[in-house]
């Protein structure tokens, strides 16, 4: 059995102008160990997506219906108190951004070690410390004792994002959902990162779910791909299918965006256009108005098709 | 930023903001024009006569008499037009000057910066009412004087404001490449710079006009406000607060309550403009 | 971390001494005292010879060091009214003044902080919007209305408390005395209500903002449960700057203190400043403000340091 089974969920914003769909109907599963990686444009519905399995939806937004059965059990059934036992232990979180997903007036060592205290009751403080500080060593965290009374501010982007991974690593969690992890890092520490949380995975078991914008990340790193659109996926499959034998013309267009070093264009690709905002969708396909290949069938909604155990949303791929 | 309309449509979304506003307007009208409302001119004293003094409410005077005779229906209607003049003058005043002030500060940096914010500094450290009572106490009562002396308290939030705004505002894009094609500093201050500083200032002048209409109050109370002749809500409270005691409530309760509705729906209106302004508080 | 003190202690020096240059400058131009310290019959020749022993004849700025080397040596001339050290008069009522504005920051800090913690967390609740509303009151209520209302209901109406004085004092303070606390009751509750208001609000904004921040919500990622959230996580936050407005606000209520003292006859330094403004008492109001202002550089001194040791972030 799979780890965990997402079945069409919808998470939905009530605002002031109107739902928002932010995910609208979307289905995947992960196995014991796996990454996926979920790729997709600001605005796609990937971050609402990692929230959902938390249940950290605020409002105006709320899971309206699906199912996210984690271990056999299904997440959205469960009561507030029995999902704060889950989240930072069986399932935990990496944040998009190192300098505000830390408490500012709260010491490093004791952020982490509220994490262990609460998902143990029987350890001590002192077993807490150790703990702590063999993860800080574990990322990588230089003279980690020392940090454990420093504060957010007297870290680097770096440093706090490896933080950010032990404290989420702190409880072997079996799922660990990582959103944009690298985005506002620089380039030279995102490579350091992703290997980091490649690697940790690997060692601890988890499965991980990786939240991204950058094709280039989720082609080196993941075993599956599920590519969002407006709040819906577009193609779901493994890696290399995806990667090499794109077949929905939007992952098409990730693609070709892509610098490569042995191509000889004077100009990088642009898909062009811009994502449709969720108040505003059009009747059909949500791709159809930047697509090449869009017709008039494109203005029914496309039906799932499954293709050699992958999955798409387009009229034109048969 | 948001659009006009879509502000405004938002405004009325809270139904107690537009109550207020409604309080507010009807009391605006009365203090503009309060010659159309009220029964007499209280302090025309051939329209007084001694014998009808301290009537409990009633029919010919609906809130009763003061020791004089006056009714205080009227004398409330002409007291709000004292309390929303000094109010409104001194905040515009301060308006004028603070922002100025600010823009120049923010903008040019240096000493001047330095000199007006020390200025602010030490001003803020005192109480404003304090700072009030010593300029009423010395340089004697007046309306004239009273405008100036809450001009004086209250210049200081808008200067700090408009500081801020210009600082930031300054190293953006557009102001650089003005500057770049040869825009004056006058022109760069006011014509691309200001505009960004009207939601603020709106921002903190909400709170304060409430604030300078209960500091005048408070100094009318006090004996160093208004003079007698031209009595504000707080002179007319002050004067009916000596004789509570002999059972003569309604001298000072009814203009005290419509004091308290004033700047309750002034601070209604603010409350609600700060809130559909404010980008923070939104998703 | 010393530096920072020293910094800070000249700065505060400095503000003083403009104040009281500030201070000296307006009694300079109010004019001449002499006439009100001689008796109606005293002739020109008097008034000169007592202008030249006060040496008020003098430039302004050899009667400002005069001022200044005075004010060093605690003297402050005598009362015009009383006829005893003004400075001592002052010092004499501040115990009064300090015990209701003290004990109304008290009272306004227990109860304004749960209350504007209670209405943020579900800020469009029916609970919520009642607080909300009692505490716009609260700041749309001038200070000597609150008063003036109170000792209607509770002096004039039901006759249950006294509309003025001080009670039996125990150990420098009226709060430990039945008496004293009659008399206390309605004057700290008059002080305390705008006080209690405005921190209320400063809660329930600062709380509101900081409960929207990405740190919050991966605390609650970490799975740690909502009370420890709000009460630690985002209180701690929000408390901090929370620090520096209540020391200015302290400055605030002492100076209410004149209109509640006024109302409420209560023997502090208020009721003083203004009886002595009205009887042109200058020594008294000279002692005053610099009393008071002394005070309230003392108290932004004390949270300028404070404010280091608390927030993580601005420690030296």
């Amino acid at each position: 059995m799979a780890l965990l089974e997402v079945n069409n969920l919808n998470t939905h914003f009530f605002t002031r102008g109107g739902v928002v769909k932010a995910v609208d109907g979307i289905s995947f599963s992960i196995e014991e160990g796996e990454i996926l990686g979920i790729v997709g444009e600001s605005g796609a519905g990937k971050s609402i997506t990692g929230f959902s399995m938390l249940g950290l939806i605020d409002k105006p937004g709320e899971i309206v219906s699906g199912e996210i059965i984690f271990n056999g059990e299904d997440l959205v059934k469960k009561s507030e108190e029995e999902l704060e036992k889950i989240r930072g232990n069986e399932i935990a979180m990496i944040f998009q951004d190192p300098q505000t997903s830390l408490n500012p007036v709260i010491n490093i060592g004791d952020q982490l070690m509220e994490a262990v205290l609460y998902h143990n009751k029987k350890a001590s403080k002192k077993d807490a410390y150790n703990v702590s500080v063999d993860i800080l060593n574990l990322v990588g965290l230089p003279a980690a004792e020392k940090r454990m009374k420093s504060y957010p501010h007297q870290l680097s982007g770096g440093m706090k994002q490896r933080v950010v991974i032990a404290m989420a690593l702190l409880n072997n969690p079996r799922l660990l959902i990582a959103d944009e992890p690298t985005t506002a890092l620089d380039v030279t520490i995102q490579a350091q990162i992703l290997y980091l949380m490649k690697k940790l995975s690997s060692d601890f078991g988890s499965s991980l779910i990786l939240i991204t914008h950058d094709i280039a990340v989720v082609s080196q790193l993941c075993d599956k791909i599920a590519v969002m659109y407006a709040g819906r996926i577009v193609e779901y499959g493994k890696k290399e299918d995806i990667i090499f034998d794109p077949k929905h013309p939007y992952t098409k267009g990730l693609i070709a965006c892509l610098p490569k070093l042995d191509d000889d264009k004077e100009r990088l690709y642009q898909i062009p256009g811009i994502m449709p905002s969720l108040l505003s969708l059009p009747e059909g396909c949500y791709f159809k108005d930047r697509c090449e290949f869009a017709d008039a069938e494109c203005d029914v909604y496309p039906q799932l098709q499954e293709i050699d155990g992958r999955r798409i949303f387009c009229h034109k791929v048969k | 930023m948001k659009f006009k309309n879509e502000l405004l449509t938002e405004y009325f979304e809270d139904k107690l903001a537009v109550v207020g506003l409604v309080v507010f307007t009807i009391l605006a009208i009365f203090a503009i024009a309060p010659a159309l409302f009220s029964y007499q001119n209280p302090y025309d004293l051939t329209q007084l006569y001694l014998e009808n003094s301290f009537q409990a409410p009633n029919a010919n005077y609906w809130l009763g008499t003061d020791e004089q005779g006056r009714d205080i229906f009227s004398a409330i209607m002409y007291g709000l037009r004292v309390s929303l003049y000094v109010g409104f003058a001194s905040t515009i005043l301060s308006v004028i000057i603070g922002f100025t002030l600010g823009l120049i500060s923010g903008y040019y940096g240096g000493w001047v910066d330095t000199i007006i914010m020390r200025i602010a500094d030490i001003q803020l450290s005192f109480p404003a009412i304090l700072i009030a009572l010593i300029i009423m106490a010395l340089w004697g009562a007046g309306i004239g004087k009273i405008i100036i002396a809450i001009t004086i308290v209250n210049w200081v939030y808008y200067a700090r404001t408009a500081r801020g705004v210009v600082l930031s505002e300054k190293e953006k894009d557009y102001a650089q490449s003005a500057k770049a094609l040869g825009m004056s500093n006058f022109s760069i201050i006011f014509k691309e710079i200001m505009p960004n500083t009207t939601a603020p200032i709106i921002v903190i002048a909400t709170v304060r006009i409430a604030v300078a209409i209960i500091l005048e109050a408070t100094l009318s109370f006090l004996g160093l406000g208004v003079p007698i002749t031209e009595p504000s809500l707080g002179s007319l409270i002050a004067n009916g607060y000596q004789v509570l005691f002999s059972g003569y409530w309604w001298t000072s309760v009814f203009p005290g309550i419509i004091l308290m509705v004033l700047i309750i729906s002034i601070n209604l209106i603010g409350d609600r403009s700060r809130d559909i302004m404010n980008p923070r508080l939104k998703r | 971390m010393t530096k920072y003190i020293l910094n800070r202690l000249f700065h505060s020096a400095l503000v003083m001494l403009t104040i009281s240059f500030i201070v000296f400058f307006i009694m300079f131009k109010a004019g001449d005292p002499v006439e009100l310290m001689l008796p109606p019959d005293a002739t020109q020749q008097d008034v000169v010879d007592m202008r030249a022993a006060l040496g008020l004849d003098k430039s302004f700025i050899v009667q400002y060091q005069k001022f200044l080397v005075n004010v060093s040596q605690g003297n402050l001339g005598n009362s015009f009214i009383y006829g005893q050290p003004a400075l001592d008069i002052v010092f004499e009522r501040m115990p009064a003044t300090m015990e209701l504005a003290v004990i109304a920051m008290i009272l306004s800090i227990l109860i304004g902080i749960p209350l504007g913690i209670i209405s943020s967390i579900k800020p469009n609740s029916i609970t919520s919007r009642i607080i909300m509303f009692f505490s716009l009151a609260g700041i749309s209520v001038p200070v000597f209305w609150t008063g003036m209302i109170l000792v209607l209901i509770f002096s004039v109406i039901l006759g249950v408390l006294p509309s003025s004085g001080r009670g039996e004092v125990y150990l420098f303070t009226s709060a430990f005395t039945w008496d004293g606390i009659r008399h206390l009751i309605m004057p700290v509750v008059t002080l305390a209500v705008f006080q209690l208001a405005l921190i209320l609000r400063l809660t329930r904004t600062g709380m509101m903002e900081v409960l929207m921040q990405d740190y919050i919500k991966l605390a609650a990622a970490k799975g740690v449960p909502r009370k420890v959230i709000v009460y630690y996580h985002a209180l701690k936050n929000t408390l901090i700057p929370l620090i520096t407005i209540i020391g200015i606000q302290f400055g605030q209520l002492v100076a209410f203190t004149i209109v509640t003292e006024t109302i409420f006859a209560w023997p502090g330094t208020g009721k003083l400043i203004i009886d002595s403004i009205q009887n042109l008492d200058r020594p008294i109001v000279v002692a005053y403000l610099l009393v008071i202002s002394f005070i309230f550089v003392a108290i932004n001194f004390m949270v300028d340091v404070l404010y280091t040791f608390v927030d993580p972030r601005v420690r030296v």
